[in-house]
């Protein structure tokens, strides 16, 4: 092939490549299914607006779906997390052993080999940001980096944090870390940009039990409103704290902190 | 919360919280409590004599304040260290959030700085007129900067400087109160720490940087005499031993009523303080803190304030006295700030910490950011005299 011809079909390839750029392909046709009702396409309320989030423990089987879609939203760095799944083993001594393996970012695809003990029960618990009403990290953020929404959540503004890692050192759940790269605070926020949207959080939406689950408390149609109004019992972590969670635990042996 | 009250069912995993294996409040921590300790212990001895009339600690005084604005002028240099973002550390004073107990540094800092200079400034203006009009060239232009250009040393003049010292000393004590009890308070008001979730944290923090700063003193003093081959007043030093041993009897009892109240209310978490003390920290708290630098000491404060001594024998138990408080200081703001970090919040374990040489917050940059009081120190030498021109009258 001459040289001459060869630089025409290049250019006519770009030319007709980059058409495919600009010409509409219908994909503006394509609508994501609303998840959290009353959001998508609507004029967002901020200031009346209440979530919940509900983690069944009976329900989870620890196989990291959670900590997958997480790190992959949020392109976490290894060895912090935003979300984790710990794994309690219960032996017949009433002794509990309790491992967090990467976070449970692998699953729990094998059985401890460590305990000499007959097993009595083991479960697993999803971890993640309890988004306190009376919000430790809130209050003690020196500059005002952490902040409650109007509508609840905890959300970390990196542009104003200053990495003094004091919100670390107040919150009880360990749910936050220091971005080793960007030297701010990070931590779950339940998917802010998503519900935002009218989407779940990726975690919840990944789940293949329905061991996560987050509504609003204001549409009474909701799964957690319904749960959460119901008579069954739920309980919070280190109630003690005077943190008043708006993350709820069903199933929750007493043993988990 | 069953579990809790069952500590051998809780510690059997050792089980971590993924997001506490890191240690985030490293030796820079350590060290914020430590020199802001020094600087208050430091201005408790110039209080004593320009606001209390302690009239033996003259010989001291002059140095303690200089003392105190060198280390001072170094207190948020551990801090900026620290900071993950300390470009950004004047957002703490251009838009601080009223909630936060960590926001308040600034304005106590500022405060405190603004109101030694001026102390200094006043009681140093008859040294530095005189000086301003003997030196020549820039040194006398910086002389007449720190003297407001005024050369009155009247009678009238120098009464209101002493009104105007003991004023601003007697504003300057509460404030040295604020800046270390709040730096107490940084660990105090931290609920999720068992071992730093206590009202006492504040009061433990002001009797042992009382500690720390009166032992630099009587250390440095007898060091810098020693090197200089100039005489060591003993009458002073045995007034900064007697209030070193009462501020060191408090802060020891307040560090033990500490621990007892964990282990006699047993409550919350008190399984993991006590593992912790018995653990991690066995050595540096029971071993080091306690045991050797504070039973011991307390045994030597106790002949030297009882049992007649030599003047030179005094004078070197005193030094020897105040190295071990110095080391006694540190060794508890680190069991207080690396120690309380190395418990998880699961309740069920604890964490190790390894220090860096070369880390920004690592031993190097420990001993860098020590080192700079004593040249900023030094510094100030050339400028005010340590010692005034009548030192030498009381010495023995």
């Amino acid at each position: 092939m001459k040289r001459r011809s060869f630089i025409k079909k290049v250019l006519n390839g770009t030319i007709a490549g980059s058409l495919y750029l600009v010409w509409p392909m219908g994909g503006e046709g394509i609508q994501i299914p609303e998840q959290i009702p009353g959001i998508m396409g609507k004029e967002y309320d901020i200031l009346n607006q209440e979530f919940a989030f509900i983690v069944d423990v009976t329900r989870c089987i620890g196989c990291g779906s959670c900590c997958v879609a997480d790190k992959r939203e949020y392109n976490v760095p290894d060895g912090n997390y935003r979300t984790w799944v710990e794994r309690y083993v219960k032996g017949f001594s009433d002794k509990i052993y309790v491992d967090s393996p990467n976070g449970g970012l692998d699953g729990y695809q094998h059985p401890r080999k460590d305990i000499d003990e007959k097993i009595r029960d083991t479960f697993f618990v999803p971890k993640l940001c309890n988004m306190c009403k009376e919000a430790p990290c809130v209050q003690v953020c020196p500059v005002g980096a952490t902040f409650k929404s109007p509508d609840g959540f905890i959300l970390v503004d990196e542009k104003r944090c200053v990495g003094c890692a004091y919100c670390l050192q107040a919150c009880p759940y360990s749910a936050r870390f220091l971005h080793p790269d960007k030297k701010v605070a990070q931590k779950c926020t339940w998917c802010y940009q998503r519900v935002r949207k009218g989407l779940l959080p990726a975690c919840v939406q990944v789940c293949p039990t329905k061991a996560r689950k987050f509504g609003s408390m204001k549409d009474e149609t909701s799964e957690v409103y319904k749960i959460l109004k119901g008579p069954g019992v739920l309980t919070v972590l280190k109630k003690e704290m005077g943190t008043f969670p708006a993350l709820y635990y069903k199933g929750a042996r007493r043993e988990v902190i | 919360m069953d579990a809790v009250h069952s500590p051998t069912a809780m510690l059997i995993s050792n089980f971590v919280f993924p997001n506490d294996l890191h240690v985030h409040w490293s030796m820079m921590i350590v060290l914020y409590p430590y020199i802001t300790g020094l600087v208050d212990g430091a201005f408790i001895i110039a209080a004593l004599y320009y606001l209390f009339d302690v009239k033996s600690l003259k010989p001291v005084a002059r140095f303690s304040l200089l003392f105190a604005l060198a280390f001072l002028c170094c207190a948020t240099l551990p801090l900026l260290l620290h900071l993950g973002r300390p470009e950004r550390n004047f957002n703490m004073l251009l838009t601080p959030s009223p909630s936060s107990a960590m926001a308040g540094f600034g304005y106590i800092y500022a405060v405190s700085m603004g109101v030694l200079v001026f102390i200094v400034l006043f009681v140093y203006r008859p040294d530095l007129v005189e000086l301003r009009a003997t030196s020549k060239g820039w040194l006398q232009l910086l002389y007449r900067a720190l003297t407001f250009d005024s050369i009155d040393l009247s009678k009238k003049a120098l009464a209101l400087d002493r009104k105007i010292i003991r004023f601003l000393v007697g504003i300057g004590i509460p404030i040295a109160v604020v800046l270390h009890g709040y730096v107490g308070f940084i660990f105090g008001g931290v609920k999720a720490n068992p071992t730093w979730s206590t009202p006492l944290m504040p009061v433990i923090f002001l009797f042992s940087a009382c500690v720390s700063g009166i032992s630099a003193i009587i250390l440095a003093y007898i060091v810098i005499r020693k090197v200089k081959g100039r005489s060591i007043d003993h009458a002073c030093i045995k007034t900064c031993i007697k209030t070193l041993t009462l501020f060191f009897i408090l802060a020891f009892t307040f560090e033990m009523l500490e621990v007892f109240s964990h282990s006699y209310l047993k409550s919350g978490y008190h399984h993991m303080v006590e593992g912790l003390l018995n653990g991690p920290l066995a050595s540096s708290f029971w071993l080091w803190q306690v045991k050797i630098c504070s039973v011991i000491p307390l045994f030597i404060l106790g002949v030297m304030a009882m049992v007649t001594i030599k003047n030179y024998i005094y004078n070197f138990t005193a030094a020897v006295v105040s190295a071990i408080l110095l080391l006694q200081v540190l060794i508890m703001r680190w069991n207080v700030v690396i120690g309380g970090q190395l418990m998880s919040k699961s309740a069920r374990g604890y964490t190790q910490f390894h220090p860096e040489w070369f880390d920004k917050e690592g031993i190097l940059a420990v001993i860098i950011v020590m080192t700079i009081p004593f040249i900023i120190l030094f510094v100030l030498s050339k400028i005010f005299p340590f010692w005034a021109a009548d030192s030498e009258t009381n010495v023995k």
